[in-house]
């Protein structure tokens, strides 16, 4: 799989890829040893490939990067046979020192220690070598014994970390290199060697005092210390004294961003040049260098791999690995000092960076700035070591990357503060960790993770409520490296995303086996639109790839104005039908056999599914019994917990739970009045039973006329569930509705699903979450109950700041999502994200995430417009572009100058309005009904943020002239990049072909006059006229376009779980309306153009 | 007579108060975590009823006993309880309702309100038993 070490046998892996369990157990150990070179560095190069097949950029497209020598680094790393004991890093002056004092060891002491004073005397850069020669110091006691050269010659080393060291290469030349881990930046000039990890040039003196453990971590927090805040660590524009010019820094930043990309994998390559690049420059890059396209891989990247271990650690220490880079900058003593020294770089660099990142944009100026490739999250101002560590952004993502210090100051920025979640997102590579004990803080329960602080081997202080705990006995050990006293090299403090086997205090009851209970509604309008006939069909083909064990367990109901169990007994030559009619009070007929075995009942539930689509085709009973169907299905599942999916295709009608039409075609202009809210308490009930015992219902609405969502949609919104939406489904007359059925059932019958499941979110003392989004219960303050978790739900929760955060350089966030999984085990899954704290306004305004501030904002405004009106929510989200701009140009922007002023982190944020505003849930007009609507709103709420931006602001791409220019080149297949176009009609082109990729579908229009050889090397018809009306599908043609184009759109599927449909537009298609409804630059009958709206803006905004 | 009306809604009132006093206890219970947010709302919901009825029966004497000052000063309370009541969303499970309170810092707004609800109830408690100290002296 994705890692060459695949997970030992046992843990069968759960993610698909690879995870690697670690263990504290000796066998576990045992199993591990092959892999400790490798162990946390599943993403060899090789591998890597599998894992973001879709946007890793090849390793050369990284290009502006010289990545010279993370190669050769990354092979060393295989070498480290677990015999060598050369494992101290250089800036861990005291752990695993015994074989150095014996080996020879080359000391570089006095040159050293000469030139980091002189660096510091000059005052200008942290002396970057003077930790490591330090440490050479106190253990060598032989200074000056072996003169090195000079420093030129280390850093001539440069790669030379990589390259020089050869495997066998023990102890002897292993140091020098190891001291200038940092210094090996390509083609450095002598002084790079003073781009030491901030935090670590300790004056000379304090060196005796080092105390007597390993090194403890970089410092949290954005590296300046009482400076100027918003100065970017790691800029080095203002460079070392009289010698560094800004290329010099640059490559410095290279050097470093290769020397932390040390494993040889491009992700981590790609993150840290990202980080290390200047991109903090410019948070959101409007022009795309090709290696920006790696958004994506970043975010698959989680670095379960301490990054750039390698260089730091000389070869042969598999223990080193871990932890190297992460400790660079020895120990804490160290901190304080090189804080300062950053912080002077920084003072000197960030001024010019924090006016790019603050750089007003005038917005009804600058016409193009829609970036043409895919936003990317920006990136928080920590620390890099810290950064290195934090949660990918696609699992956890802040509105405010850096966090206003005190509730006052939230309110003046007039932007909301929330955490947009996908916990249980499928990831190609997590560590699993099994160990018995699982260290948390005692008074919070917060799981340890990398953003605590160790004051010794043994207390570690918690970073939410900064208690300090003992580091239990066990947690001494570290499986992974086999070296005892490394608490803080352990995966559970390496890794921001990691999962525990939970051990049986985790458990309420043992784990429950997968159930599945589908119910089904035969009524004669359900039959009429052929429904059954797919599902059953989908159902059966993936019978065998439902997620379970030998326990899983399944069963069936179909119900119209009575409720049919079916029961699957062993022995019976067909299924058997059970027909309950007293829908007044409901009952089980038998007490077992309805739910039976999967693997042992096979056939015969085959049996029942193919014969089922034909049992009801006579059926005249148009009456619909959802709600006692719903109480049965309940009574069923109670004892087990599991999944109840219903299919319905009509209003219901009869029993509990009935529903009355609601929907006036009259009213849906006036946004008024129209029925958000549900109509009865009856589903909110049954769900909340439901949660109660661990089940989760997901509907499928399959319906033609209006079927009360808002009142349905209950059920599954409060029992953690999902709602699908197939408006007028029909076999015969919406054959694309189809298409989507069997596509979308078959990812969720396959897809990862988590039973009895609760996730908690904790944040640090000071900070308060109070409101949560998305589907779920929220069972006591900051406990959201799961009956069943997938990896499609996404989550969303709203914070505000109760204490103000003084003295705190940083806050934390954690999730931790247990949950039993599809084989029976209890995991526990925890992210966790560390922010910086800031008091200024600007600096909130430089680190705002637009696309998570647009997120969280549709959430509040599907609140808002269910508690209060839809007009209400429209003003809430216009009135926060204005509020949240007017506050900008009144607080931050010195010079008032005419036109619309936005920060640089927000230009996209009066567009994104725009676009929510323009989308079905919150458009007004008469062509939205109320359903769709309402399923929108839905999604809002339970999409991940991906999707929903992908859904709110599609992208456009053109397509009929792919050229492979700077195309990416993954696995042999080359994939054109075509640039993002901005969502305006005048951007399309008659001649032309556009591909517009809205997330869940796809649209590929064809313009009238379009290129001939588009329509037949792609299309595969003669002309235009001939292309279908209801194509879906784009032939597989031997030709050079066609390939480009397949490569293409496959590419974009790859990336997410799901399969959207493709459909072809051409001018008279009747989805051509669905496709221009998404030109959100564009005006329409009922709302204004882009242009308009920033004109309506900046008239609010400068009243 | 006086002092019959005073005495009832005196005993109303202390009534009134181990309500409030039940509502504080059993909110700060979800707020620590004791109780999940089902029962609380639903424990809750059940004295909603009684509590508006108590409420407007001692609102209703005062009127009809001609205290104008004392009707005037419950009606403000008594007619938000009512409102409180009937605006409740079909959807909804009652006043109190689980999926809600935690959000948007309900939790924190029906503890507020059932704290100054405590507070007026205990006022009046003490001017029943000044009116009826008055009605027995004179």
């Amino acid at each position: 799989m994705a890692q060459p070490a695949g997970p030992p046998a046992g843990y069968p892996s759960h993610n698909g890829a690879g995870q690697q369990p670690y263990s504290n157990g000796p066998v576990a150990n045992q199993l591990m040893h092959p892999s400790d070179g490798q162990g946390y560095s599943p993403s060899v190069p090789g591998s890597y490939s599998h894992q973001t097949p879709a946007k890793v950029p090849p390793h050369q497209s990284s290009g502006q990067y010289n990545y010279s020598g993370s190669q050769n680094v990354s092979q060393l790393n295989n070498y480290q046979g677990p015999g060598q004991t050369l494992n101290r890093p250089p800036v861990a002056p005291f752990s695993g020192s015994p074989v150095q004092q014996t080996g020879p060891v080359p000391q570089v002491l006095l040159p050293a220690l000469q030139n980091s004073a002189a660096v510091s005397s000059a005052g200008s850069f942290p002396p970057g070598a003077s930790p490591p020669v330090l440490s050479n110091w106190q253990y060598s006691q032989t200074p000056g014994s072996q003169p090195v050269g000079s420093q030129t010659s280390h850093l001539a080393h440069v790669t030379g970390t990589g390259s020089a060291q050869p495997p066998s290469s023990l102890s002897g030349n292993t140091n020098p290199p190891g001291n200038y881990q940092y210094a090996a930046s390509p083609g450095g000039p002598p002084l790079q060697n003073s781009y030491m990890k901030p935090g670590s040039a300790p004056p000379p003196v304090t060196q005796p005092l080092t105390p007597l453990h390993p090194p403890s971590r970089p410092p949290l927090g954005p590296p300046p210390v009482g400076g100027p805040p918003l100065i970017r660590p790691s800029t080095l524009i203002a460079g070392p004294p009289n010698t560094q010019s800004l290329l010099n820094s640059a490559a410095n930043r290279e050097g470093d961003a290769t020397s932390a990309a040390s494993d040889g994998s491009v992700v981590q390559n790609s993150y840290d040049a990202i980080e290390g690049g200047g991109l903090m420059a410019t948070p959101h890059p409007s022009p795309a260098p090709p290696n920006l396209k790696m958004n994506r891989s970043v975010g698959y990247s989680y670095p379960t791999l301490p990054p750039g271990y390698q260089n730091t650690s000389p070869p042969g220490a598999p223990g080193m690995q871990a932890s190297a880079l992460q400790y660079p900058d020895g120990s804490k003593h160290f901190h304080q000092p090189a804080l300062g020294t950053n912080h002077l770089t920084a003072a000197m660099g960030g001024l010019s960076l924090q006016q790019e990142g603050l750089r007003p944009v005038n917005l009804l100026q600058e016409r193009n700035i829609l970036p043409t490739t895919l936003l990317k999250a920006p990136v928080p101002n920590l620390h890099e070591d810290i950064q290195k560590l934090n949660c990918n952004p696609e699992l956890f993502r802040c509105t405010l990357t850096n966090i206003p210090q005190t509730q006052a100051l939230l309110n003046k920025a007039k932007l909301p503060l929330g955490l947009l979640l996908h916990p249980f997102k499928d990831l190609s590579q997590l560590p699993v960790v099994t160990s018995s004990t699982i260290v948390r803080c005692r008074s919070c329960r917060t799981y340890i993770n990398p953003f605590v602080s160790f004051l010794d081997q043994r207390r570690w202080k918690c970073n939410l409520c900064y208690r300090v705990n003992d580091v239990p006995e066990e947690f001494m050990y570290n499986p992974v490296t086999r070296v005892y006293g490394e608490p803080h090299k352990r995966p559970e403090v390496q890794n921001a995303t990691i999962e525990f086997m939970a051990p049986s205090e985790y458990m309420l009851r043992p784990p429950q086996p997968p159930v599945y209970l589908f119910v089904f509604d035969v009524s004669h309008n359900a039959i009429e639109t052929g429904y059954l006939n797919t599902v059953c069909q989908t159902l059966l083909d993936n019978l065998d790839l439902l997620p379970g064990n030998t326990r899983t367990k399944i069963g069936f109901i179909t119900f119209d104005s009575t409720i049919h169990f079916y029961s699957l007994q062993e022995g019976l030559s067909q299924p058997q039908m059970l027909i309950v009619s007293d829908i007044e009070d409901v009952f089980i007929p038998m007490p077992e056999n309805l739910l039976v075995n999967l693997n042992e009942n096979k056939e015969l539930i085959q049996d029942l599914l193919r014969t089922l689509p034909q049992m009801f085709t006579k059926s005249l009973e148009t009456q619909s019994a959802l709600g006692p169907a719903l109480q049965a299905a309940f009574k069923l599942m109670s004892p087990t917990g599991g999944r109840i999916s219903v299919f319905q295709t009509q209003l219901p009608s009869v029993g509990m739970g009935a529903l009355k039409s609601r929907e006036e075609p009259n009213q849906r202009a006036t946004a008024k009045d129209i029925h958000l809210t549900p109509s009865t308490d009856f589903y909110k009930k049954l769900a909340l039973d439901c949660s109660g015992q661990q089940v989760a219902v997901d509907l499928f609405l399959l319906s033609g006329q209006y079927s009360d969502l808002a009142s349905l949609g209950c059920i599954s919104r409060y029992s953690a569930g999902s709602v699908y939406y197939y408006q007028s489904y029909h076999h015969k007359h919406n054959p694309v509705q189809v298409e989507k059925l069997q596509k979308e059932l078959k990812r969720y019958l396959t897809r990862k699903i988590g039973f009895e499941a609760v996730m908690r979110i904790r944040c640090t003392k000071g900070l308060s979450i109070h409101t949560f989004h998305g589907n779920f219960f929220v069972r006591s303050t900051d406990l959201l109950s799961l009956p069943n978790v997938n990896p499609d739900a996404g989550y969303a929760v709203q914070m505000s700041v109760e204490e103000s955060l003084t003295d705190m350089q940083v806050v934390s966030f954690q999730s931790a999502l247990l949950y039993t999984s599809s084989k029976g085990e209890r995991r526990i899954r925890v992210h966790t994200m560390c922010l910086p704290v800031v008091t200024t306004l600007s600096d909130i305004y430089l680190g705002a995430d637009v696309q998570a501030i647009t997120g969280l904002l549709a959430n509040m405004a599907v609140d808002r417009s269910v508690s209060a009106t839809l007009s209400d929510a429209r003003d809430a989200l216009v009135n926060a572009v204005i509020d949240s701009l007017s506050a900008y140009r009144s607080s931050v922007l010195s010079i008032q100058q005419p036109g619309l002023m936005a920060p640089y982190s927000l230009r996209l944020f009066p567009l994104y309005v725009l676009a929510l505003l323009k989308q079905k849930a919150f458009q007004t007009g008469t062509n939205t009904r109320l359903d769709e609507r309402i399923f929108t709103m839905c999604q809002v709420k339970n999409q991940p943020l991906v999707y929903l931006m992908l859904m709110t602001h599609p992208s456009l791409y053109r397509v009929d002239n792919l050229t492979d220019e700077g195309a990416l080149n993954i696995n042999d297949r080359t994939i054109p990049q075509p640039p993002i176009l901005q969502l305006s009609v005048e951007k399309l082109s008659r001649d032309g072909a556009y591909l517009m990729d809205a997330g869940s579908v796809m649209f590929l229009w064809i313009g009238k006059n379009c290129g001939q050889s588009f329509i037949s090397q792609v299309l595969g018809v003669p002309n235009y006229g001939s292309v279908p009306q209801n194509m879906t599908h784009l032939p597989e043609l031997e030709t050079a376009e066609s390939i480009r184009t397949i490569a293409f759109i496959s590419w974009l599927r790859e990336q997410r779980p799901f399969f959207p449909i493709l459909y072809i537009v051409k001018d008279d298609s009747p989805l051509k309306s669905s496709f221009l409804q998404n030109m959100i630059e564009d005006r329409t009958e009922s709302a204004l153009s882009y242009y308009e709206f920033l004109l309506h803006i900046q008239q609010q905004v400068n009243k | 007579m006086e002092s019959v009306v005073f005495i009832f809604s005196l005993i109303d009132c202390c009534a009134l108060i181990f309500l409030s006093v039940y509502f504080i206890i059993t909110l700060s219970d979800l707020e620590c975590d004791y109780i999940n947010a089902r029962s609380c709302c639903s424990k809750l919901n059940k004295w909603v009823v009684p509590e508006v009825i108590g409420h407007a029966v001692v609102t209703v004497l005062m009127l009809i006993s001609l205290h104008w000052f004392i009707f005037l000063l419950n009606l403000p309370v008594a007619t938000w309880n009512i409102y409180r009541y009937i605006m409740v969303p079909s959807g909804n499970m009652g006043v109190f309702d689980p999926t809600e309170i935690h959000n948007r810092g309900q939790l924190k707004s029906h503890m507020k309100e059932a704290m100054i609800k405590l507070g007026f109830h205990l006022l009046c408690f003490f001017m029943y038993l000044y009116s009826i100290n008055q009605q027995s002296t004179s």
